[in-house]
């Protein structure tokens, strides 16, 4: 895995680019996502804001919610629940496009033919899971505070402006931009570990199914250990 | 026809190949001359496509060198290996083709990523000239899930053809076709031979496909070249390790 990886930096970054296949997995993997990141966070932000509202009511700080929500939303929940939606969708179709390519010997012809697939295959998808798992995280964010602000006014009235100048009052650049970088990390991981799986599956359609699940479930993992990671590094710098 | 030029274009030394404790290739030599066509014969399992794959580079041998215009491709590097692969076309036993791409885009694959300056109007040319060539110019908006498995057979010829390579190696391109579909691969092999001056390798179990195409017929057998000669002189053999395949 490790020199699997490594190779991205040799061979996948090297010219000649792929660019046509690289905006063919943009719109596949960020574009064609966009949906069920759209509706898992809408879903997300209104039932956080709902389960988060009676303890604040508790306390009688109810009037917080929306810094709160906003707070979980942009600097954890957002990103990783993102990721892992991501990582299910996009880390099982890698797995499984790839790992059904290496067994029904697609990836040995174009060896054959003296093309590498590493850069046409591989350099591509981690670099359009890298790219747009940030941007698909922004929407995410942007639907999930929507989402919320709903949520708040099931039962209180509040005006949009309101509820957004609350939030972004409560949000700085040290909460936002370490929240986005990570996502970069979440996105390599997402798509290097599909490319691993798919391109080491063994014979057969059962290898394929193995392939497809293995890489959902180590990328999943690599998003706990790398926001892990995230944490103590933004705590060393002082950004928490 | 032309003379043939019997200058070696493949030569094959001592090859030992194994996968964990099993020696699949046990210092297998061959030789090849440029315009030959030498069907490798052998029981299933005894290496045949094995063989071929290390010739391509998809597998490394233990041992041994292998020898394709004088370049040892067991000692290029990895970029030297890719260039030298273009000179070598290889069909596979599955065709191989790639599924989500149309047989247009299927053929222009290795075309744009080879010949870098060809201009648009070029590239259609040579894909239309390919899919003539094996009678599927009809096809070329198609997918390959659209096609039967003779019409794959054929994309997948003429996708081998279409970098224009001085050799070629069929990994079984026989098996599994009717035995109409088989002679027309058949007559497509010797046909595109005679075209474009090739020499080739082909593995194969169908008997009527080595009678057909076959300059040579090497017998594989315990990972050595056990017996090599024309079709006629290995059937006339009365060893019995020959004679079970001629019976």
């Amino acid at each position: 895995m490790a020199s699997f990886t490594g190779r991205f930096f040799s061979v996948g970054i090297q010219p000649r680019y792929e660019n046509r296949e690289l905006l063919n997995q943009c719109y596949k993997i960020g574009y064609l996502s966009f949906p069920l990141v759209g509706l898992t966070s809408f879903i997300m932000g209104l039932v956080l804001t709902m389960q988060l509202r009676p303890s604040l009511v508790d306390y009688g700080v109810e009037s917080q919610l929306p810094v709160m929500v906003g707070l979980a939303i942009v600097r954890e929940i957002g990103p990783v629940i993102t990721a892992l939606i991501f990582a299910g969708k996009i880390g099982s179709s890698i797995g499984a496009e790839l790992g059904s390519m290496k067994v029904t010997e697609q990836i040995d012809a174009m060896t054959v033919s003296g093309i590498k697939p590493y850069k046409y295959l591989v350099a591509t998808r981690v670099l359009a899971t890298t790219l747009m798992l940030p941007l698909l995280t922004i929407l995410g964010d942007g639907i999930s505070l929507f989402g919320a602000y709903l949520g708040v006014n099931i039962r209180s009235v509040t005006s949009i402006d309101l509820f957004f100048l609350q939030v972004f009052k409560s949000l700085d650049f040290s909460d936002v931009l370490p929240a986005i970088i990570k996502t970069l990390f979440f996105g390599f991981a997402v798509g290097i570990v599909g490319c691993y799986k798919g391109f080491s599956s063994s014979k057969g359609t059962q290898g394929v199914g193995v392939s497809a699940n293995s890489a959902v479930v180590l990328s999943s993992v690599m998003i706990f250990v790398i926001d892990l990671l995230a944490v103590q590094i933004t705590e060393l710098l002082g950004l928490n | 026809m032309e003379p043939k030029n019997k200058k070696p274009i493949i030569v094959i030394k001592d090859l030992v190949k194994s996968f964990g404790d099993k020696v699949i290739l046990d210092g297998f030599n061959l030789t090849v001359e440029r315009g030959t066509n030498v069907v490798i014969l052998g029981k299933s399992g005894s290496g045949k496509s094995v063989l071929i794959k290390c010739i391509i580079g998809l597998l490394t041998p233990e041992s041994g060198a292998i020898f394709v215009n004088e370049d040892n491709i067991t000692a290029l590097s990895e970029d030297e290996l890719d260039e030298t692969r273009t000179k070598i076309g290889f069909l596979f036993q599955s065709n191989a083709l790639y599924d989500s791409m149309t047989i247009r885009e299927n053929l222009e694959f290795p075309l744009l990523r080879h010949w870098v300056d060809i201009t648009r109007e070029e590239v259609d040319r040579l894909v239309s000239e390919a899919l003539e060539n094996v009678d599927l110019l009809h096809t070329i908006d198609m997918m390959p899930s659209e096609l039967s498995g003779g019409m794959l057979k054929r994309v997948a010829l003429a996708r081998t053809m279409i970098l224009r390579p001085e050799i070629i190696l069929y990994d079984e391109p026989t098996t599994g076709l009717d035995p109409v579909t088989s002679r027309e691969i058949e007559n497509l092999i010797l046909k595109l031979q005679e075209k474009n001056h090739t020499s080739s390798i082909i593995i194969s179990h169908d008997m009527n496909c080595v009678k057909n195409t076959a300059d040579v017929v090497v017998l594989l057998l315990e990972g050595k070249s056990y017996a090599q000669g024309s079709f006629e002189e290995l059937a006339q053999s009365t060893d019995k390790n020959i004679k079970q395949f001629f019976d």
